[in-house]
């Protein structure tokens, strides 16, 4: 069973790495819709199955053809004359361990992880989508109906820019 | 006997698994389901390649293929050997690839294409126990794949470096997307009756009878508004006329895959008819009943007959709407999916919110209809922008 998270996480840090150094952006994209694709494998190994196909569905489906588009239609498109890698690389590599560190040590000192220390947790360990739907309707109602506003206001926010504007 | 014939192929693959050592038997079995996939749906493709420029030809009143029969006899099998000069033509072809173009994506784009179509067909239920996967969010999964495609159609009209390309790969994508909306909304509705996300489950709530009709979703009121908006979905998504605005553009430039040749054209071609196959399953599936026989006196016919009998039947609907139907320009497209089709796909999931709500009886009945009903006219009334409605007028050439 680990080999498949080593694979999948190879492929997600490969797909990373790959997406921050191409010279070329689209190529970027693409690598970054396989270190997507990683994650979403990710979800699928955890039985979260609901997560990871809808990962693939917004963000490989919807989220990646959106950057592609930007970047096609702004000046992105031409390769970049400058290297890759800048000058001040000490600060980029010291913020990204702090992070790193950061969410490390948040994550073990979680108490859903089985160490021998915590307590037995009382959550499923495969999910059905009927019982997310459930949770969605009565628990947590109310943030599904604040991101259900923010999505409408995006879309009006979307249409209005994208509007013809009416000749005057 | 009839169980026989139902399971034959069930209890086929069960024996040449049991001949393997048991280790290697789940990978035997996948492999199974695979490569008949591959070869069943592969020679669908043969030969509805054949049936639709033949259908083509008599809508439009000449023969199609009719010369190319069984290789190097003399029978003519009425032009259905065609498909296999075309396989052979298209391997044998020049593989030319710009010189400006992107190697590596120009490369991957088919490939790309080609495994998200095959990888839906595992969640198609073609018989009683037939299904190669049975997932528990079974249509999550086909419309995820489905949503891989787009990218394979962005990298194949951007690395060819080539302006007539990307602006159809643009108008590609856009489509799709548009036409997705609406596609998945009109199945949330069979999702939120049934409720369960299974494939499986879905055919298994159709199966009933209440007198003489099946308890299929399209005999339904918000049923059916959901298959019609679904087939006309499936068809845009497919990029199949009406649609095809991006890969017939003008005729002479064909969108996205100008810069593929020889089998790579063949991939594309196969990836668009399998896609469409695997889209009219799902409609099956979803309204038509799966592998349920429509009346009960003919449960004899194996289940996988009348899943197959039914995407026949819609294969051949595909064609003749394509020959048909003239071709909707880009932006007549777009103002039917987002002006048109989804406000109707949203009354229609409010309308099997109703029906599940209501007494049984006459009175969802009619409620339902009404409201779809109302709901079609005043949006077709609204949009059509206050042009009368008259009586067609001809004009022929003296």
């Amino acid at each position: 069973m680990i080999w498949i998270f080593v694979i999948l996480a190879m492929v997600t840090l490969a797909g990373a790495m790959a997406a921050l150094s191409q010279r070329h952006l689209v190529h970027c994209a693409l690598c970054l819709v396989l270190a997507l694709g990683g994650l979403a494998g990710l979800f699928l190994q955890l039985d979260a199955q609901f997560v990871g196909l809808a990962q693939i569905l917004v963000y490989i489906g919807a989220v990646a053809i959106l950057i592609v588009f930007a970047i096609l239609l702004t000046r992105g498109s031409e390769p970049t004359q400058q290297s890759a890698l800048t000058s001040s690389w000490v600060m980029g590599v010291s913020v990204a361990v702090l992070t790193f560190g950061s969410l490390a040590a948040g994550v073990l000192a979680s108490h859903v992880i089985p160490w021998a220390s915590n307590p037995k947790p009382n959550v499923a360990t495969d999910v059905a989508v009927n019982r997310i739907g459930e949770k969605l309707m009565t628990d947590y109602v109310v943030p599904l109906e604040v991101v259900a506003l923010l999505l409408t206001a995006a879309l009006i926010g979307a249409v209005i820019i994208a509007m013809k504007e009416e000749p005057k | 006997m009839t169980e026989l014939f139902d399971q034959l192929f069930v209890l086929l693959a069960h024996w040449l698994v049991g001949r393997f050592p048991v280790g290697l038997q789940p990978f035997i079995g996948a492999v199974i389901s695979v490569g008949s996939i591959i070869a069943v749906f592969g020679l669908l493709f043969g030969i509805t390649t054949v049936v639709e420029r033949k259908m083509i030809a008599r809508i439009q009143n000449r023969y199609g293929p009719n010369r190319v029969g069984l290789p190097f006899t003399d029978f003519r099998l009425f032009g259905f050997g065609q498909f296999i000069a075309d396989g052979i033509k298209a391997l044998t072809k020049e593989d030319v690839v710009p010189r400006a173009a992107d190697q590596v994506v120009h490369f991957l784009a088919p490939l790309l294409l080609i495994v998200p179509v095959f990888l839906s067909y595992s969640v198609l239920p073609i018989g009683r126990n037939m299904v190669p996967i049975d997932m528990d969010a079974g249509l999550l999964f086909f419309f995820a794949v489905g949503a891989a495609t787009e990218l394979a159609v962005f990298m194949a009209g951007w690395s060819s470096r080539n302006k007539y390309s990307l602006l159809g790969a643009m108008r590609a994508i856009a489509q799709m997307i548009s036409y997705e909306v609406p596609l998945i909304l009109s199945t949330i509705s069979v999702v939120m009756v049934v409720g369960s996300l299974s494939t499986v489950k879905i055919v298994e709530a159709q199966a009933g009878f209440s007198g003489p009709l099946p308890h299929w979703h399209v005999f339904t009121p918000w049923g059916f508004a959901g298959f019609v908006l679904f087939l006309i979905a499936a068809m845009a998504e497919s990029n199949r006329s009406p649609f095809d605005l991006p890969e017939g553009e003008s005729e002479i430039v064909a969108g996205y895959f100008i810069e593929y040749s020889g089998f790579k054209f063949a991939v594309f071609f196969l990836a668009e008819y399998l896609g469409m196959f695997a889209i009219s399953g799902m409609a099956i599936t979803l309204f038509l009943g799966g592998w349920t026989p429509p009346l009960a006196l003919l449960a004899w016919v194996p289940s996988w007959c009348w899943f197959f009998g039914k995407l026949i039947g819609l294969v051949v609907f595909f064609i003749w709407v394509r020959g048909t139907v003239p071709r909707l320009r880009i932006d007549q497209l777009m103002n039917f999916a987002w002006k048109f089709m989804l406000p109707l796909s949203l009354m229609g999931i409010f309308a099997a919110g109703l029906w599940r709500f209501l007494p049984l009886g006459v009175v969802r009945w009619v409620v339902c209809s009404v409201l779809l009903l109302v709901a079609y006219a005043l949006l077709g009334r609204g949009l059509a922008g206050g042009k009368p409605f008259a009586k067609r007028r001809y004009q022929y050439a003296e």
